[in-house]
């Protein structure tokens, strides 16, 4: 390894330590800092698994460990036409997902993000209608985030500026928003969407030839990016995986890529044809991939993380804890807003029932269960998009298999009870270690 | 430095109160190139004092003079520009960052609007190896996994690392072992070599007799001895921290 300050050698230097002081040290090491080749790389991974430390694997594994389940009890579950349907649905809980890591990251929780999504949906089905002088979509869809962004961002000084509890501030926002929501759409009101545009983000496909050129451009942009990014790395002997390990990396997600096009592409109509991929899929993976850059590879996202670990060292260091804590849930809100036009795209309307309290406990579950600290300082957007899957797939599954509503919920339960013991046990290990 | 007798830091007549309790009172003290050793008993002032050298509190009368001119510290970022840095006791690392982010936390490098990671892990590596702290695996190691005497040795970093003048250390043995204290004295050793000055505050007099080339002893607030480490022993050191005075040691007014 190239890249070390130093080495294990005993240069004599007092701060050399016995390696008796920390005997698992190795287990908490990154695989790409403590591995040289792909089968170290692999020993580095398990180690730091079964240190408690929670990477994407397990979710992973447990995702394809329901997907067996499902598929026993009952041969549809796998079909492409319920996968498909699967990832529509699931779409909601992953974008609401994501703008709970916004909070969960600083160990703060947002319980009002389902219903700023419902007061969103609102506003844009609202703008859209004739009395209110027809926007147009991306207007409306515009009017709608921004107005997500200001909910967030009064709710995020209340908690920031004056110190109330989020947990609070964001349970008045829960009853609040559903209130206002009450106030627009009227007692028991629907409001129908009528522009298309709007309604082809959560039903509309892309063609199945545009749907493998788009995955296609994905995986070569995200493929060279991460290539030639190691192979920098490696050059100038700085932290890198080993060449094998990107390789496989980018195999794993072409394979991926072209699966799911696969699944995309099959059809799955009853009576017309229905090919391609949803729209909201990439909608889905747009929104990831920038708040990824944003929370990964910018300053504002590095003081997320220092404030989630440490809020004093990053106060200390000058960050600006309180607007960066703001800005975190105004994002939080934003990204709502977006879950919120996806939902009303979904049902074409706008409506009372929409339980705005579920969704987002299934969300905060979603990112915990995908991987997320409960606690602050630890976790990733595309956790909140694998827990999303996880959540859709357990729902979707016990749908299928006629379960009521009351199992589902108690499933569910059990699942983020154990996504959140993983969470807690990982960190007590963290701290002891 | 500009002229061999111009201290880079130097207090004068510095007051800090707190409601009723006169923190600092009417403190002189002067910080050479080289290890100064601030000590004092619980209560004497000794960390108001480092909170107003790093900009946290602003005093309330006197004047604190950076290479001879009078400057003001609104904040710590204004010490900081002018080159002090701070080592906390609690030593503000982030233990969910590595150890590249936590020396570049609120400083980051970036091109354009992106992190520049890679130049800010070669210059980290670089401080690092730099003060011969070889022992860290890698700087891409989270700090969680690091132990007292590495974190230290990183919080250390970390301040050397934007060419500080003035690196003031709050007991940064108090919670380590013989051999890490041993470690962390000669790392304070090198900077204080490489012509820094480190204002370093300790409770343990053999540390800061080994260490240390000047010393201050700060009492109810106020100093009531420094001078260079040679004309001090243990028991005239005890003596001024217990009681304010010694009988036969130099007074403040002796050594300048």
């Amino acid at each position: 390894m190239t890249t070390s300050v130093g080495g294990h050698e005993g240069t004599g230097n007092p701060l050399d330590e016995p390696s008796g002081v920390e005997p698992d040290i190795e287990a908490i090491l990154p695989p790409d800092i403590a591995a040289n080749s792909l089968p170290e790389y692999v020993k580095a991974w398990t180690l730091r698994i079964r240190a408690g430390d929670t990477g994407l694997l397990p979710v992973i594994v447990g995702l394809f460990l329901i997907a067996a389940i499902f598929q026993f009890l009952n041969s549809k579950f796998l079909s492409a036409g319920n996968l498909v349907n699967l990832l529509v649905q699931g779409s909601i809980y992953m974008l609401l997902a994501m703008a709970e890591v916004y909070v969960l990251l600083l160990g703060e929780i947002d319980l009002s993000a389902g219903f700023v999504a419902g007061v969103s949906g609102v506003i844009t089905a609202e703008l859209l209608t004739s009395q209110h002088g027809s926007w147009p979509w991306y207007f409306a869809c515009l009017a709608a985030l921004a107005a997500c962004a200001v909910i967030g961002a009064f709710q995020g000084s209340l908690i920031t500026r004056i110190g109330l509890p989020s947990f609070v501030v964001t349970l008045a926002g829960l009853l609040g928003f559903q209130g206002v929501m009450l106030l627009i759409l009227g007692n028991g009101g629907t409001l129908p969407i009528q522009d298309n545009t709007i309604n082809n983000f959560a039903n509309g496909n892309l063609s199945p030839g545009a749907s493998w050129v788009v995955v296609a451009a994905l995986v070569i942009a995200y493929g060279a990016l991460l290539w030639f990014r190691d192979a920098r790395r490696r050059k100038s002997g700085l932290v890198a995986p080993p060449a094998s390990v990107t390789l496989v990396k980018i195999g794993f997600t072409a394979i991926a890529g072209i699966v799911l096009v696969l699944i995309c592409n099959t059809n799955r109509g009853v009576l017309v044809p229905i090919k391609g991929m949803p729209w909201v899929v990439l909608i889905v993976v747009g929104v990831l991939v920038l708040w990824t850059i944003l929370t990964g590879r910018t300053k504002f996202g590095r003081y997320i993380y220092a404030i989630g670990g440490n809020v004093e060292a990053a106060r200390r260091a000058g960050v600006r804890v309180a607007r960066v804590r703001t800005l975190c849930f105004a994002l939080c809100s934003l990204t709502a807003g977006i879950a919120g036009i996806i939902y009303a795209s979904r049902l074409r309307s706008v409506s009372t029932n929409l339980d705005g309290g579920t969704l987002v406990l299934y969300a905060v579950a979603a990112a915990v269960i995908g991987g997320t600290s409960l606690f602050g300082g630890r976790g990733k957007m595309v956790h909140a998009v694998v827990g999303g899957v996880v959540i859709a797939a357990i729902d979707n599954g016990m749908s299928l298999q006629g379960f009521s509503a009351a199992s589902k919920f108690i499933v569910t339960a059990i699942v983020l009870l154990v996504a959140v013991t993983i969470d807690a046990v990982a960190r007590r290990g963290a701290t002891a270690a | 430095m500009p002229e061999a007798d111009t201290p880079l830091l130097e207090l004068r007549g510095v007051n800090k109160r707190f409601g009723p309790v006169q923190a600092l009172n009417d403190v002189n003290l002067k910080i050479p190139p080289g290890v100064t050793a601030l000590v004092g008993d619980n209560g004497a002032g000794k960390s108001v004092m480092i909170r107003t050298i790093s900009g946290i509190h602003q005093p309330e009368g006197g004047q604190i003079l950076w290479e001879g001119k009078p400057v003001r510290f609104r904040t710590p970022r204004d010490a900081a520009d002018l080159g002090i840095e701070t080592v906390y006791q609690d030593l503000a690392l982030a233990d969910n960052l590595d150890i590249v982010q936590n020396m570049f936390l609120g400083r980051e490098k970036t091109r354009r609007v992106l992190l520049d990671e890679e130049s800010m892990e070669k210059s980290a590596g670089e401080t690092l190896a730099s003060l011969s702290v070889t022992t860290v695996r890698s700087v891409r190691q989270p700090v969680a996994s690091l132990s007292g005497g590495q974190r230290q040795a990183v919080a250390i970093a970390k301040a050397v690392l934007w060419n500080s003048r003035l690196v003031i250390m709050d007991e940064p043995t108090a919670a380590l072992g013989v051999v890490q204290t041993a470690g962390v004295l000669d790392l304070v050793r090198r900077l204080a070599d490489r012509g820094l000055s480190v204002l370093i505050v300790s409770h343990n007099l053999n540390d800061v007799f080994e260490v240390a080339d000047y010393i201050a002893v700060l009492y109810l607030g106020h100093v009531v001895a420094q001078g260079p480490i040679s004309e001090f022993d243990q028991q005239s050191v005890v003596e001024y921290i217990t009681t304010g005075k010694a009988s036969r040691k130099p007074t403040p007014e002796a050594v300048s």
